[in-house]
C-alpha cells in the first residue's frame, strides 16, 4: 500500500506527496470500519460482471477487493520480475504495471484489475485531502500543497477578493496546531 | 443522510436489451433519508419553469411540428399562472433571494427577462456574487445575453419566514451540497416549516419508519391505511382516510408499484402508467483556468452564482436545430472541496507528479461554467420492478435520448463560447458523450413515474396531484412531471405541493372523490 499510494501522489519538488499525508493509515482506518466491511453497499447476488455504466459489481465489499487484488498484484510481479513484490520494483516499473492497469491492459485472476485501481486512486484521493481527524492529510499537507484553508466557518469578509489571493492558514475541524499551547 | 444501499438500491441498465445490475452504492444522484430527505443536502437553487414547460407537448407540436418518434413528451395538466402564488409562497417560505426579471409583466433589468410574471420580487436579495461570477458575467454580456443573479435557498439577509422561523445570513462556508447547514442559513423542512409544525397538537411526526405499502380495500378503489416498519423490523399499520405520498421520487414511485396502485409501465405494449416516462437531468460543461486571477472558490456557496437563460425551453427558436427543449447556462461557485474536486486541463495524466502539479497549479485559479439541460421523455426510458432481487428493487432502464444529446451538444457549445471570453489561460470542455452511466454524480433531479396530466388513459395522477385509480391518495414530488425541464426541480415540486394542499383543503375535504372527472 505504502509503494501504492506513493506513486500515486509521489513525494517530488513540490513536497509531501501521500506518505507523509498519512494515506495509509488513513485507509487502513477505513478498511478496518465499516466501509471496508462495504456496510451501506448493496452486496447481496445475483453478481456477473456487468457494464462500465454499471458500477462496480465485484463480490468482495472494499477490504476484501484490497486484500484480494494486492494479492493479485505481487503475484503478477513475481512472476514477470523474478520474484520481486510491487513495492520491491523500481519506481518505473511500478509506474508501468499502474498505467497498464488503468488502460485495462491487465486484469487479475478473480478480481477487476480496474475496479482496484478505481477504488485505490478515490481513497488515495480522500486520504490526501480529507480532514486530518480521520488520519490521512497529516500537518494538513494536502491542503498545503494546494491552499485550501479547511473546514472554516466565515468569509463573508473575503467576497470580494477580486481574483486576488486569500492568504489563511488552514484550520480542520479540530483547530490546528497554531492554537494549541503546550 | 443518503439513503443506505445496503437496504434498498435500484437495479440499472441502459435499455432492455442488457440485464439490469443493482447500483450497489449511489453514483449519479444521492437520495435523502431521514427527517428533511434531500432538502437538508441540497444546494439550494430554487427555480421556477417556464410557461411553455408546463405546455411542452402543445406548445412545442404547434411551433415546430409533431415530435421524433418514440418521444412521449406530454403537458402537465397545470399551467404557470395556476401555479404562480404558490411559487411566490414557497419562495417567502424559504425566504429565497434572487432579481425578478418579470414583475406582473413588466420586464426589469438585472433579472431574467425570460421568466414567467410574477406577482412579487424575491423576499431577499441576490447573491454576493465573487470573481468567477463577475467574469461570467462580463463575458455573456459581450455576447449579447442578459445574466442575472442565480434564484437561492442560502440566506442572503436575516430572514424571518411567514410562519415565524428565523433563518441567519449565510456566512459562504462552502459546505452546502451534501451537508446539513449547521447556520440556519439554508431553506430545509427543518428550519423552514418542522418547527410550526411540530408545536401543533394534531401533527405526529415519526422518524426512523419506512412506509411500504399503501393497503387498499377490496374496491381497489380506495387507500385504507400504510403500513410501515421501524428500525427494529417492527411492523404497523396507520389506518388513513387520506394518504399523501411525500417520499422521494424513486421511492413513491416503487410504493405505488410494490402497493399495486395501477398497472405498471410496460415500453413493449404501451400499457400501464406507473414508471412511464422516467427522465433526468442533461449536465455539461466547461472548466476555465486562469493564470494570475485566484477564484478562490472555498469562498462559497450551494446557490451563489450567476446564469443566462436564452438557450433554455422555448426561449430561442428550435427551427432546424433537430430538438427541443434546453437548459440554463451558469458559473455557480458552490465550494472548493478538495476532497472531491481536483481540476486540471486537458491531456494532464490522472495520477503521479504531473497530476500533483496541476491539481496545486490549479486549485484556487479555476472555475467552471455549465449546463443545466432539460430532459425529455421517450417510450424507452422508464421504471418497473426486477424479479431478480430484493422485495423487489425497482429497475431503472434509462439512458440519453436522440433529443438529450441533440440539445446538450448545442448547450455545449454556447458553454464554450462563455468560457473563452472569460479570460482564462484555457479552458476544458466536458460534453455529455456516450451513454447514461450511473456512477459519475451528475445530479440528483430524478423525475416521472408517477405523472400528472388531463387523462387516466396517459398520466398516474390528475392535475391536483390525486391518483386517477385511488382518489383518496395524493402523489408529490418530481415523479409527477410528464417530463424534466432545464431547471433544478425544488421550485416546481414545491409549487405543485402548495397548489394540491390547497386543492385538497379547499375542495376535496369539504367533497371527498375524485376532483377531475374522467
Amino acid at each position: 500500500m505504502d509503494a501504492l499510494v506513493g506513486r500515486l501522489i509521489p513525494t517530488d519538488d513540490l513536497g509531501p506527496g501521500a506518505r507523509e499525508a498519512g494515506v495509509v493509515d488513513f485507509i487502513d482506518n477505513q478498511l478496518a470500519g465499516s466501509f471496508g466491511r462495504g456496510e451501506r453497499w448493496y452486496m447481496k447476488g445475483p453478481f456477473a460482471d456487468g457494464l462500465k455504466t454499471q458500477g462496480y459489481q465485484g463480490e468482495h465489499p472494499p477490504a476484501g477487493l484490497y486484500r484480494t487484488a494486492i494479492a493479485a498484484l505481487d503475484d503478477h510481479c513475481r512472476e514477470r520480475f523474478e520474484g520481486r513484490t510491487f513495492a520491491e520494483l523500481q519506481e518505473d516499473d511500478q509506474d508501468a504495471i499502474l498505467s497498464e492497469i488503468e488502460d485495462e491492459e491487465l486484469d487479475f485472476d478473480g478480481v477487476s484489475a480496474a475496479a482496484f485501481f478505481a477504488m485505490l486512486q478515490d481513497n488515495t484521493v480522500e486520504g490526501f485531502f480529507c480532514d486530518p481527524i480521520y488520519g490521512g492529510n497529516r500537518d494538513m499537507v494536502g491542503w498545503r500543497l494546494v491552499g485550501f484553508p479547511g473546514a472554516r466557518y466565515d468569509y463573508r469578509d473575503y467576497l470580494d477578493h477580486n481574483g486576488e489571493p486569500i492568504s489563511i492558514e488552514p484550520v480542520g475541524l479540530t483547530g490546528r496546531a497554531a492554537w494549541n499551547v503546550d | 443522510m443518503f439513503q443506505s444501499t445496503a437496504r434498498d438500491t435500484l437495479t440499472f441498465r441502459n435499455n432492455r436489451s442488457q440485464t439490469a445490475l443493482p447500483m450497489r452504492r449511489w453514483g449519479s444522484f444521492l437520495p435523502g433519508e431521514g427527517v428533511g430527505g434531500g432538502g437538508v443536502h441540497w444546494n439550494g437553487q430554487t427555480w421556477r419553469f417556464l410557461p411553455s414547460d408546463f405546455l411542452a407537448a402543445s406548445h412545442n407540436i404547434e411551433r415546430y411540428g409533431p415530435m421524433r418518434p418514440g418521444m412521449t413528451v406530454q403537458d402537465y395538466g397545470v399551467t404557470y399562472e395556476e401555479l404562480e402564488p404558490h411559487y411566490d409562497r414557497f419562495e417567502k417560505l424559504c425566504g429565497i433571494g434572487g432579481k425578478a426579471g418579470n414583475l406582473n409583466g413588466e420586464i426589469v433589468e438585472g433579472g431574467n427577462p425570460f421568466e414567467g410574471p410574477r406577482s412579487a420580487e424575491y423576499p431577499n436579495p441576490p447573491m454576493h456574487m465573487t470573481f468567477a461570477q463577475h467574469r461570467f458575467e462580463v463575458a455573456t454580456k459581450e455576447l449579447g445575453l442578459k445574466p442575472f443573479p442565480g434564484p437561492s435557498a442560502n440566506m442572503t439577509e436575516p430572514y424571518v419566514n411567514p410562519l415565524g422561523c428565523q433563518l441567519a445570513p449565510c456566512t459562504y462556508c462552502g459546505f452546502c451540497e451534501k451537508y446539513g447547514c449547521g447556520n440556519y442559513s439554508k431553506a430545509s423542512a427543518q428550519t423552514t416549516i418542522l418547527p410550526v409544525l411540530m408545536q401543533k397538537p394534531n401533527f405526529t411526526l415519526k422518524t426512523l419508519n419506512e412506509v411500504f405499502q399503501v393497503k387498499l380495500d377490496s374496491t381497489g378503489r380506495r387507500a385504507t391505511s400504510v403500513l410501515h416498519v421501524d428500525q427494529n423490523g417492527e411492523e404497523y399499520e396507520q389506518p388513513a382516510d387520506l394518504v399523501i405520498l411525500c417520499a422521494y421520487q424513486l421511492s413513491n414511485t416503487r410504493l405505488m408499484m410494490l402497493s399495486g396502485i395501477g398497472a405498471i409501465y410496460d415500453p413493449v405494449t404501451g400499457k400501464g402508467l406507473v414508471g412511464k416516462n422516467y427522465c433526468y437531468q442533461v449536465m455539461s460543461g466547461a472548466d476555465v483556468f486562469f493564470d494570475d486571477k485566484y477564484t478562490n472558490e472555498f469562498v462559497g456557496a450551494g446557490a451563489l452564482g450567476m446564469c443566462v437563460d436564452e438557450y433554455n425551453g422555448d426561449n430561442f427558436d428550435h427551427s432546424g436545430l433537430g430538438f427541443i427543449g434546453g437548459g440554463y447556462i451558469s458559473c455557480w461557485t458552490t465550494h472548493n472541496r478538495p476532497i472531491e474536486r481536483q481540476r486540471t486541463p486537458e491531456g494532464t495524466p490522472t495520477w503521479g507528479s504531473a497530476w500533483k502539479k496541476a491539481v496545486a497549479e490549479n486549485f484556487l485559479k479555476s472555475t467552471n461554467v455549465g449546463a443545466h439541460g432539460g430532459s425529455m421523455a421517450y417510450a424507452g426510458n422508464h421504471l418497473d420492478l426486477d424479479p431478480t432481487y430484493g422485495r423487489p428493487l425497482m429497475r431503472m432502464t434509462f439512458d440519453f435520448t436522440p433529443n438529450d444529446r441533440a440539445m446538450s451538444a448545442f448547450l455545449t457549445e454556447r458553454v464554450r463560447e462563455i468560457a473563452e471570453r472569460m479570460g482564462g489561460r484555457e479552458i476544458k470542455v466536458s460534453p455529455r458523450e456516450g451513454p447514461y452511466d450511473s456512477m459519475p454524480y451528475q445530479t440528483t433531479h430524478n423525475t416521472g413515474g408517477t405523472i400528472m396530466g388531463t387523462s387516466p388513459a396517459d398520466s398516474v395522477v390528475n392535475r391536483y396531484l390525486q391518483s386517477w385509480d385511488v382518489p383518496n391518495l395524493f402523489v408529490m414530488g418530481a415523479g409527477v412531471f410528464p417530463q424534466n425541464a432545464g431547471y433544478n426541480p425544488t421550485g416546481t415540486v414545491a409549487a405543485l405541493a402548495y397548489w394540491a394542499a390547497d386543492a385538497i383543503r379547499s375542495q376535496y375535504l369539504r367533497d371527498p372523490g375524485p376532483l377531475v372527472q374522467a
